[in-house]
């Protein structure tokens, strides 16, 4: 297998894996959009862990955020596996930042609130994959689209 | 054509997430029903409901609450600053909404309906929110609700044996089916005149807004 080849594997592969936390970010942010998150009656982990402080930002739920950062990762593979060098160049630090959070996310759910949300710990494993893959990727530029 | 598939393949997505977006909103949003006359008189109002306020406020805040949900404790506080903000122009109702994911939701709302039984159910709702983080996590409630109801006053004796017996526990289960009929799931579910508050007025400055409408509909008729 060709390094080019290998590489638009790992593109195709962490675009998929990017559609996967997209599609747990959505459900996250209609849960807050519901209200669900502001009261009882769904998991208690999940409760106290959307319904803490901690799950908005300014107002806005962390989750809003999640879909934005797994559209523009999945947004920068697509486009990289299509060859275009540039996406690669924001793939990059879009999943270094999402690895950063993660980790302040799991650092909060284990040590501040201890309760932990199986959407959140998906979430997680998510971007855990997105950055294991981004690591796999060979050193060395992305062929052009013309 | 190579050159614009991944434009289409992203702008696919951008759609489909939007789409599945908007179709679990509309099925997971909240499905409560205004109450109407029947609801009122179906189930657990022989005695009538738990009001606080003066009977003939222009405005009523009816609540179903679960005395061991945490928003409900915060919601608690709330409502004591906004009763007392409006005075006699409100008045606040409460239904026991005591959800099977909390362990001891239903022996408080129990020990309430009880102490309720001597004439002291607001006392014994304004403790159990209170104390509600002590209580939750104890491993004997009860013991606990038995030192609230002798803070508050209550023939000891008649509150246990009102724990026990069937009364507390009908008024539980008819509020909790009653709640169950309006389309309730979680807790703390509002209403203010009858209309559930709607999610973007799940909030202070959105219940104050909800009150002022009512008082203004009300001054106008």
């Amino acid at each position: 297998m060709t390094v080019s080849r290998f590489r638009t594997i790992v593109y195709i592969a962490a675009a998929i894996v990017s559609l996967a936390g997209l599609a747990d970010a959505t459900y996250l942010s209609v849960q807050a959009l519901t209200g669900e998150t502001l009261g009882c009656g769904g998991s208690p982990d999940c409760f106290r862990v959307l319904g803490s402080a901690y799950a908005r930002i300014k107002g806005i739920p962390v989750a809003f955020f999640g879909v934005l950062a797994y559209f523009s990762a999945f947004t920068f593979a697509t486009f990289a596996a299509f060859g275009y060098a540039r996406a690669r160049t924001f793939l990059v630090p879009t999943v270094v930042a999402m690895f950063l959070a993660t980790i302040w996310f799991l650092y909060v759910q284990a040590f501040l609130l201890h309760a932990y949300c199986r959407y959140c710990l998906f979430s997680a494993a998510v971007t855990f994959l997105l950055t294991g893959l981004v690591i796999a990727l060979p050193p060395g530029r992305s062929r052009s689209v013309s | 054509m190579k050159r614009y598939l991944p434009f289409v393949i992203v702008a696919l997505v951008a759609l489909a997430t939007l789409g599945s977006g908007a179709m679990l909103y509309r099925a997971k949003r909240s499905h409560v029903t205004p109450i109407t006359e029947d609801k009122t008189t179906v189930v657990s109002d022989a005695e009538g409901p738990h009001i606080r306020g003066n009977p003939d406020a222009p405005v009523t805040l009816e609540e179903y609450g679960d005395f061991q949900c945490p928003p409900c404790g915060k919601f608690a506080v709330f409502l004591g600053q906004v009763e007392k903000e409006y005075d006699s122009r409100l008045r606040v109702v409460f239904r026991n909404f005591p959800l099977k994911m909390h362990e001891h939701a239903r022996e408080a709302a129990i020990a309430a309906e009880a102490a309720g039984l001597q004439g002291r159910f607001w006392e014994m709702h304004d403790v159990l929110y209170r104390e509600q983080e002590t209580w939750s996590t104890a491993p004997n409630a009860r013991e606990l609700f038995e030192s609230y109801a002798g803070t508050i006053g209550l023939d000891l004796d008649q509150f246990r044996k009102d724990m026990e017996g069937e009364k507390a526990k009908e008024r539980v289960d008819a509020d909790r089916h009653r709640g169950e009929s309006l389309g309730i799931e979680t807790t703390p579910t509002l209403f203010i005149n009858n209309q559930p508050l709607e999610q973007k007025d799940r909030n202070p400055e959105g219940i104050r807004a909800v009150i002022n409408a009512a008082l203004q509909k009300n001054s106008q008729s």
